[in-house]
């Protein structure tokens, strides 16, 4: 608005907090609006108990921890297009392995799956769309192999289904999970070299390299953190349902990357917080809730869906100045 | 001192990729052949082409985004979304058949000027808005067809997925197939003829416009383009608009081949993700401004024909995503082998 421009606000937004402005805000709409159709239809407020809310946390965990490991590859400028059967390859194996190594076992092939992404992308440079693409084809191809296409007999360990499904104190193991990676997350993105030469990749890859930065060091440990935490995805995951089943992932890929985005980071790398991923993946957890309560069809949902992330996003646009 | 290098030469190496993906496609398919019980006979010919053409217009789809630097994620779900209207519309007398296709084929320009539209004035990455307009396809397709069925003409299914010779018995054409001229090429797959035709009457054409290279010339360079005073916004409209319409004759072939509408997720991302594998094997740049849609087309026919050499040779169908994956894999590994050419690496950096 031209008033906004011509007095400058108290309290200024940068431009990396505005998007999580609109979508924090957003949320509470979708709570108001849910809370009113509970109130109408039922005449409760289910949206509002603690539960409910603490429930849409434990789902979103999943979620949400992969969109912080989709979250360090788009900000170097790459996408990772692997996570579907990173996830569901961590969850096979670490069920097939069992007992105290299957949780070691799960972390190491996403780490190693993260690893073949992030050589293929560092050193090759082969566009990450079309890697990650292939490396999801051949995982999926050896998963399949392994299972015979079948959901694995194998179980979770007791340990994984209480990092994923128990409680402590109330409140689901899952959530203290996230919380975790969330805090060395926004640790090393905002106080560590590591993650400040992960802006400044995205920024201008040249540019890093030229100020010294070991820039294909790090688009590799990028890559390899994104896989290692669709790895922790899969195992958790896996101990939620208590077993692996195949195409598990399938559901976290477009997802994590539309909670990325609409928490403000840019899709071509070098800008966006991650307190905007987090409350992206909260953003869409809540949406496909509220529209299960209300009972929405498939076809509704999904266009709802998508025209929520483009409102959004032009939401986060206007009144921006025309940037280059 | 340098003889001059032989004219078809350059134009050999200026077209590596086309080159290379036509070559790896008729080692395939020949192979195939050979080893087929029915090999180098029409009906085998009909069937492939009828399992390719889906794809292989799909993949054309995603070719013009991707020459400007961008990706479309909806490609897959706009066909599906056509899929669905098309076993609503493509039945009845022959002007309402006529309006059915024609509708399609509108629906998915529609669709794809709507994405152009938000790329070009809302400011949207490519990738993200399609992704979004992709759950908006999906969410019309399963709205006009929440269960799999309907029901498309069964004189234009028979007619568009069989040979020429049965093209024209059905439209009683050319004395019902019998005219002597006809024989030669009457063996020649309707679907390839269609697809011929689309390339010739679309790409081809389209390509040679100011907005055919404006394409071209935005994948390259996107601020070289706009100081050229070349229409960049007109251009990114018009691709996203000719990729819908793409997209658009893909749900449409697919319907009149499986003769009803499916609202498949599934299904849609497969294509979706296939055209993206089909385009780099068909030499195309991800980086935008190098490449053609023919050359996506022999990709597509390549990930086919992996598909149809998995059937005679009793190999289990699951094993097909580790080759396909292993073969996408080292076709562009190999082509990243030119960075250990590189002598100044701030050349990689663009």
């Amino acid at each position: 608005m031209s008033a906004a421009l011509e007095k400058p606000a108290r309290f200024a937004l940068g431009p990396d907090d505005k998007p999580i402005v609109i979508a924090s805000a957003f949320i509470i709409l979708l709570l108001v609006i849910g809370t009113a159709y509970t109130l109408v239809t039922a005449g409760t407020m289910t949206l509002l108990s603690p539960n409910y809310l603490l429930q849409q946390l434990q789902i979103g965990a999943f979620l949400g921890i992969v969109a912080a490991g989709m979250m360090l590859v788009i900000l170097i400028g790459h996408i990772d297009l692997s996570v579907a059967w990173t996830l569901a390859a961590s969850a096979m194996m670490a069920t097939t392995v069992g007992g105290p190594w299957a949780i070691p076992t799960g972390l190491a092939v996403g780490l190693a799956v993260g690893l073949v992404n992030g050589l293929g992308v560092a050193y090759l440079r082969v566009p990450s769309m079309i890697f990650t693409l292939a490396v999801n084809a051949v995982m999926r191809g050896l998963m399949v192999a392994h299972t015979g296409g079948f959901a694995p007999q194998t179980a979770a360990t007791d340990l994984m289904r209480f990092l994923a499904a128990g409680r402590v104190g109330g409140i689901p193991m899952a959530i203290f999970v996230w919380v975790g990676v969330s805090i060395v997350i926004a640790v090393v993105l905002k106080r560590t070299v590591f993650g400040r030469t992960i802006y400044a990749i995205g920024n201008r890859e040249a540019a890093a390299y030229l100020a010294g930065m070991r820039t294909r060091g790090v688009i590799v440990a990028a890559f390899a953190a994104c896989g290692m935490l669709a790895g922790l995805a899969g195992v958790l995951l896996a101990g939620y349902s208590t077993k692996a089943y195949q195409g598990m992932g399938d559901a976290y890929v477009l997802p994590a990357i539309a909670a990325v985005v609409i928490g403000g980071a840019n899709i071509l790398g070098g800008s966006g917080r991650y307190a905007g991923t987090v409350v992206g993946v909260v953003l869409i957890v809540l949406l496909n809730s509220v529209l299960s309560i209300m009972q929405m069809p498939e076809a509704g949902r999904q266009i709802i869906y998508g025209a929520v992330i483009i409102t959004m996003l032009l939401a986060y646009r206007s009144g921006r100045v025309h940037q280059g | 001192m340098s003889r001059p290098t032989a004219d078809w030469l350059i134009r050999l190496r200026q077209n590596t990729g086309l080159a290379s993906a036509i070559a790896l496609f008729l080692a395939f398919y020949l192979f195939y052949n050979i080893f087929h019980p029915k090999g180098f006979s029409t009906p085998v010919l009909v069937q492939n082409a009828d399992e390719a053409i889906a794809l292989a217009m799909v993949a054309m789809a995603q070719t013009i985004p991707v020459l400007m630097g961008g990706l479309d994620l909806s490609v897959g779900a706009v066909m599906t979304m056509v899929n669905c209207l098309a076993s609503h519309l493509v039945i009845g007398s022959p002007l309402q058949i006529a309006f059915g296709i024609v509708t399609c084929i509108a629906a998915g320009a529609a669709f794809g000027f709507a994405n152009g539209c938000i790329v070009v004035y809302g400011r949207i990455q490519p990738i993200i808005t399609t992704l979004a307009t992709g759950a908006i396809a999906i969410g019309i397709a399963l709205f006009l067809r929440p269960k799999p069925g309907g029901k498309v003409d069964e004189d234009l299914s028979w007619a568009l997925t069989n040979s020429l010779s049965d093209f024209a018995e059905t439209y009683g054409l050319f004395d019902g197939g019998k005219a002597a001229w006809f024989q030669p090429i009457a063996w020649i797959p309707a679907a390839l003829v269609l697809l011929v035709l689309v390339i010739l009457l679309i790409w081809v054409p389209f390509r040679r416009t100011v907005i055919g290279r404006t394409i071209y010339a935005v994948g390259s360079a996107e601020g070289a383009a706009f100081m050229s005073g070349l229409p960049v916004d007109r251009a990114k409209i018009a691709a996203f608009t000719l990729s819908g319409v793409f997209a658009a004759l893909g749900g449409l072939f697919l319907a009149i081949q499986t003769s009803s509408g499916n609202a498949d997720l599934p299904q849609a991302s497969a294509y979706t993700l296939n055209s993206i594998a089909a385009v780099v094997l068909g030499g195309t740049s991800l980086l935008g401004g190098s490449g053609s849609a023919v050359g996506s087309v022999f990709g597509a026919l390549i990930l086919r024909v992996i598909s149809f050499n998995f059937r005679i040779f009793d190999i289990p169908p699951l094993m097909q995503s580790l080759v396909e994956g292993l073969i996408l894999l080292a076709a562009v590994s190999l082509g990243g082998l030119r960075v250990l050419q590189v002598k100044n690496r701030l050349e990689l950096f663009r």
